[in-house]
């Protein structure tokens, strides 16, 4: 994992000393609240409906042991003993005191981490595979990447007044596991064909939100040493020419849309010739420095099945389901990624509370390289767990509540705080994704029903990733009420697909038994084999409109 | 109005007009249409020219020669073309005064000065509610840039070159 050097530390420390500054001059006056509003974002602190909220960074979802006890002490102390996982791998606690601010960021930086940047018009926290370094289909390890570009974005001179925010996901991986294509710019590690060099493939223009837009390649292949002079030219025009009169347009991929992406390409071609490399680009000995910190991990030679675990399964059916869908293949002989699920049955999508940080804290530390990961799909992961303690780490687990064997099943539900926290929120979306859990919490239905991915979000703006869910979920407000819009067949990974609208809003109860029509349909027409997803693409939306439609027309 | 660059407040020796024929001093500032308008008349005006965010560098260059500064206006402080702007002026060659003016806040200050500005123009309530210790202060908070190619030679990269050089 990348250690902070001391350059790193007095960034960071510099940064919480200038807000508080900032801070100060908004109190004294000297700036209005117009000004402060977007210095307060950038230091990742939100006026939410019921209090402040704080959004920490974790960059590429990397956190080792100590940070974790901090997260966990600071949510003790100074929040309520708990924090949330957002789908951006970013933890934000709920309820912040902005008094207590100026030392939580101190009690961050001790560990080397920050807020910098997890929100406002400018380059946000970088994504990137969680099973990055340890998966099986990796091409290269994304990581030294990802601190690359988390560097060269935070505290940038020319890009921190863009029209917009701005996302960056980093895959190395032949499967993409970050959404990449809904991201406003993405970086895919690629083997050239012809060559055998590895280098990159640029996306851009992809968001949610409002307009989802999936995004589209920008440079095919650039080569490795060209990275930051190319982001740099990409920054610049959009920077220059992303629309500044209207908030809702203001996305790189709305200027995408409108110039279309050759010119766009052609815009950041003509800016990159003109870019001098020598100096823009990364220094091969500073990527090197990165790189080192990203070696692996001191790995076993270890059989590559475990008999103990073998025989552990056998006698107990909830490690046998759990080791079914909380491992993931491991590129090393006798271990495994283990997900951590943050979806406990009737519980509240990517809460944690401090005891549990603890808990996974003192796992990662025993049994997995001082390694935890966050996803995306607001779960945890434990990198690289060996086989023969996955029955000892499982048992650990269950006495924290954290032992759901649901990765991946209709109850790993992602959802965004929705109208509980939000400002923004039409409707609430955690009591949805409670309802739904509870009606599909049974095991062997879950199993029966397979891999299904459920997204709700609270509003248009799209936190929840409800247009990329196989069955999504949109809060909206309608005459007073909240009504619900369900979109079916969306994708997040390499077939990527916005999920289509099966019909009118429903109210919040019968949203639970809209979800289980819909389920029944694939169930009774599924071929062998074939999971959710793949039956709405064989069969089409119809069958499935007609079985909403039955619903609808209940309440209508 | 305060004018300041990176050592301090400064005199604005710079008569503002709206076309070349009104001005009355060598030292005219005009909005760049009237300058691309207008043939080179007088050789001993000292010209400059106020750029607005949304101007093409292309349009911009040919008169690089006969400009001695650049005011690039920030319609407001949140909205940061400027900053490129000026990295692009500085990357086509422009070697003359780069000055930023709009209503910035004191913590754009540094970034100004490393996307190529000489100076800063802050006009109405921001110049007010902002005294100059504020500009100066900010300069001096943030030590060292991860940035390489933002103006100071001792970007953090640069430094953890040097510093593994040495052992
Ligand atoms: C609670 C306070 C929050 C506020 C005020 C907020 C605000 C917003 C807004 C305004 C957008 C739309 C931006 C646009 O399309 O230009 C957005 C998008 C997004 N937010 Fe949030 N959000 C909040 C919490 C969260 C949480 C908890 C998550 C994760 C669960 C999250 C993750 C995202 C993601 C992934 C997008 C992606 C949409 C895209 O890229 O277009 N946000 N948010
Ligand atoms: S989707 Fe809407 S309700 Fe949900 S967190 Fe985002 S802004 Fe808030």
């Amino acid at each position: 994992m990348y250690l902070y050097d001391e350059f790193d530390e007095r960034l960071v420390r510099e940064r919480v000393a200038q807000f508080a500054s900032q801070v100060e001059r908004r109190l004294s006056g000297a700036l209005t609240e117009d000004e402060f509003r977007p210095l307060r974002l950038k230091n990742g602190l939100y006026l939410q409906l019921h209090s402040y909220m704080l959004r920490i960074a974790i960059p590429y979802g990397a956190l080792n042991a100590r940070q974790l006890r901090r997260l966990a002490h600071i949510a003790d102390v100074h929040d309520r003993g708990y924090g949330h996982f957002t789908t951006r791998t970013n933890l934000q606690f709920h309820w912040a005191k902005l008094k207590d601010v100026p030392s939580v960021l101190g009690l961050l930086a001790d560990v080397g981490m920050h807020c910098i940047q997890t929100s406002g018009n400018c380059i946000r926290n970088v994504t990137a595979d969680p099973f990055a370094g340890v998966a099986f289909d990796e091409i290269e390890d994304p990581r030294p990447v990802a601190e690359l570009i988390r560097q060269w974005s935070s505290l940038h001179p020319e890009f921190e007044w863009l029209a917009r925010k701005f996302k960056i996901a980093v895959s190395g991986a032949a499967q993409d596991r970050t959404v990449m294509k809904s991201h406003d710019l993405g970086v895919r590690i690629v083997r050239d064909a012809a060559s055998g060099a590895i280098g990159y493939r640029i996306l851009v223009g992809g968001g949610l939100g409002r307009s989802p837009m999936e995004a589209q390649v920008l440079r095919d292949f650039l080569p490795r040493e060209d990275l930051l002079a190319f982001l740099e030219a990409a920054l610049r025009v959009y920077n220059l020419a992303g629309r500044r009169d209207n908030k809702w347009k203001a996305r790189i991929k709305f200027l995408v849309l409108d110039i279309g992406v050759e010119v766009f390409r052609a815009r950041v071609e003509e800016e990159f010739a003109r870019i001098d490399k020598t100096k823009a680009n990364a220094n091969p000995a500073e990527e090197a420095r990165i790189a080192s910190f990203f070696a692996s991990p001191p790995y076993e030679s270890l059989p590559e099945i475990s008999r103990s675990l073998e025989q552990a399964v056998a006698r107990d059916e909830e490690l046998a389901r759990f080791v079914g869908n909380n491992l993931t293949r491991h590129k090393r002989k006798g271990y495994a990624a283990l997900t951590i699920s943050l979806k406990a049955i009737g519980g509240i999508a990517g809460d944690i509370s401090s005891g549990q940080m603890r808990a996974v804290a003192d796992l990662a530390e025993l049994y997995s390289f001082d390694e935890a990961r966050v996803t995306y799909a607001q779960n945890l992961v434990l990198p690289h767990v060996r086989l023969d303690d996955v029955p000892l780490i499982f048992a650990r687990l269950k006495e924290q509540g954290l032992a759901t064997a649901n990765v991946g099943l209709i109850t790993d539900i992602i959802s965004c705080p929705g109208l509980d926290y939000c400002a923004l929120a039409t409707a609430r979306s955690i009591p949805i994704a409670q309802a739904l859990s509870q009606k599909f919490a049974d095991p062997a239905r879950q199993k029966d029903i397979g891999e299904l991915s459920i997204k709700i979000s609270g509003c248009v703006n799209a936190c929840g990733h409800h247009h990329v869910g196989a069955i999504g979920i949109l809060g909206l407000e309608k005459k007073g009420a909240e009504s619900y819009q369900i979109t079916l067949g969306g994708e997040a990974g390499d077939d990527y697909a916005l999920g289509e609208l099966l019909g009118p809003g429903l109210p919040a109860e019968k949203v639970p038994e809209a979800v289980e029509r819909l389920v029944a349909v694939y169930l009774a027409r599924r071929e062998a084999g074939e999971n959710f997803i793949e039956t709405t693409r064989r069969l089409g939306l119809a069958p499935f409109k007609t079985a909403f439609k039955e619903i609808a027309d209940a309440v209508a | 109005m305060l004018l300041l660059d990176r050592h301090g407040p400064k005199e604005d020796v710079w008569e503002r007009a709206e076309t070349l024929c009104q001005a009355e001093t060598n030292f005219v500032l005009t909005p760049f249409g009237a300058i691309a308008e207008s043939p080179l008349v007088q050789t001993d005006l000292r010209l400059a020219a106020l750029l607005e965010p949304n101007r093409a560098l292309d349009e911009v260059t040919p008169f690089f020669d006969r400009l001695d500064m650049i005011v690039v206006h920030f319609p407001s402080a949140a909205d940061g073309r400027g900053f490129s702007t000026a990295r692009q002026l500085r990357q086509a060659g422009f070697k003359g005064i780069l000055r930023a003016f709009g209503p910035l806040i004191s913590d754009q200050f540094p970034q100004a000065l490393a996307c190529g500005f000489d100076e800063v123009e802050i006009i109405g309530a921001a110049a007010a509610r902002q005294p100059v210790e504020h500009w100066m202060e900010a300069l001096k908070r943030i030590s060292f840039l991860y940035q390489r190619d933002y103006g100071a030679q001792d970007s953090i990269p640069e430094q953890r070159l040097a510093r593994a050089a040495h052992v």
